[in-house]
């Protein structure tokens, strides 16, 4: 009962920071409810026994990508009434789709039996040694080892990618050349002059 | 007890919001990034769900591979979106029209 309840609290919270994503005047408060969505999502699957993902969801999430995203909004100087413009132009057709969304989904759910899935039923719940972290690790570095290793190269291209990306050299810029540097030899830098010794005075 | 039916709910809900999301902010292209996000949320939470329901670890690992892709591409858009903003000092999507789209 009190995980009943505690689910609608968070899907009300959940609900409510969604529509501050998407309504919101400036971004900064855009990616703060994103945040809060993602942190709701992590308790809703706490409650659900995903504990290994729910703790992924806010390090990777809260900690990494939403901070990105936070960065970025900071960084860019964006005339957001430009971006604004327009807003409520194509505002009824977002609202229609969203609500043919909503009634779709929520009556393939409701309909049931056609999909032999009972909607109105719950998981069971694992017993109290469970571990989700240890099952999760042991399907991942077996059954799917090379799929897991095909996610790290994706990680990787993807650091490359945004390095390459927006890295640039600037022109007029006093550097290094490390290259240039090395491959210098005696003959560039020194210069022997010979020359008669003066008489003593 | 948590319903299967009101966590897939909750999820078409949150993915309705995100689709919604992209209709009114189609200017703005961090805020199209974001709503995607939502939209991958909303797919996890399915996964989540079914995986609970049907007693089944893989719904959570693919659950796990999606955040790596979601990670990756919000990454890589958000260096784009840099890399756009230095050329163009705008990020409205109106002014990508260099491909003739």
């Amino acid at each position: 009962m009190l995980v009943e309840m505690m689910f609608y609290v968070f899907a009300t919270i959940l609900v409510g920071a969604a529509l501050g994503v998407i309504v919101a005047r400036n971004p900064v408060i855009s990616a703060l409810s994103l945040v809060l969505c993602f942190i709701t999502s992590a308790a809703i699957w706490l409650l659900l026994e995903a504990e290994f993902l729910a703790v992924v969801l806010v390090l990777v999430y809260v900690g990494a990508v939403m901070v990105l995203f936070l960065f970025v909004v900071m960084m860019l100087d964006i005339n957001l009434a430009e971006l604004r413009q327009g807003f409520t132009r194509f505002a009824w057709l977002g609202w229609l789709t969203a609500l043919a969304v909503i009634v779709e989904i929520v009556g393939v759910i409701w309909s049931r039996g056609g999909l032999g899935i009972d909607a109105s039923k719950g998981g069971t719940a694992q017993p109290a040694d469970y571990s989700n972290t240890l099952e999760l690790g042991r399907v991942l570095y077996t059954q799917y080892a090379y799929p897991f290793e095909l996610a790290a190269m994706v990680l990787l291209v993807a650091i490359v990618a945004a390095i390459a990306l927006t890295m640039r050299s600037r022109i007029g810029l006093k550097k290094q050349d490390i290259a240039r540097q090395v491959a210098v030899r005696r003959e560039d830098r020194v210069r022997i002059v010979k020359m008669k010794a003066e008489k003593r005075s | 007890m948590i319903t299967l039916g009101s966590l897939l709910t909750l999820s078409g809900i949150l993915f309705s919001l995100a689709v919604a999301g992209i209709f009114l902010n189609r200017k703005n292209l961090i805020l199209l990034l974001m709503c995607v996000e939502l939209l991958l949320l909303a797919a996890n939470f399915n996964f989540i769900a079914f995986s609970r329901y049907l007693g089944d670890i893989n719904g959570q690992v693919f659950v796990f591979f999606v955040l790596t892709v979601a990670a990756a591409e919000s990454a890589i858009g958000l260096a784009i979106l840099v890399v756009l903003f230095r050329e163009r000092r705008s990020i409205n999507v109106e002014d990508l029209n260099t491909l003739r789209g």
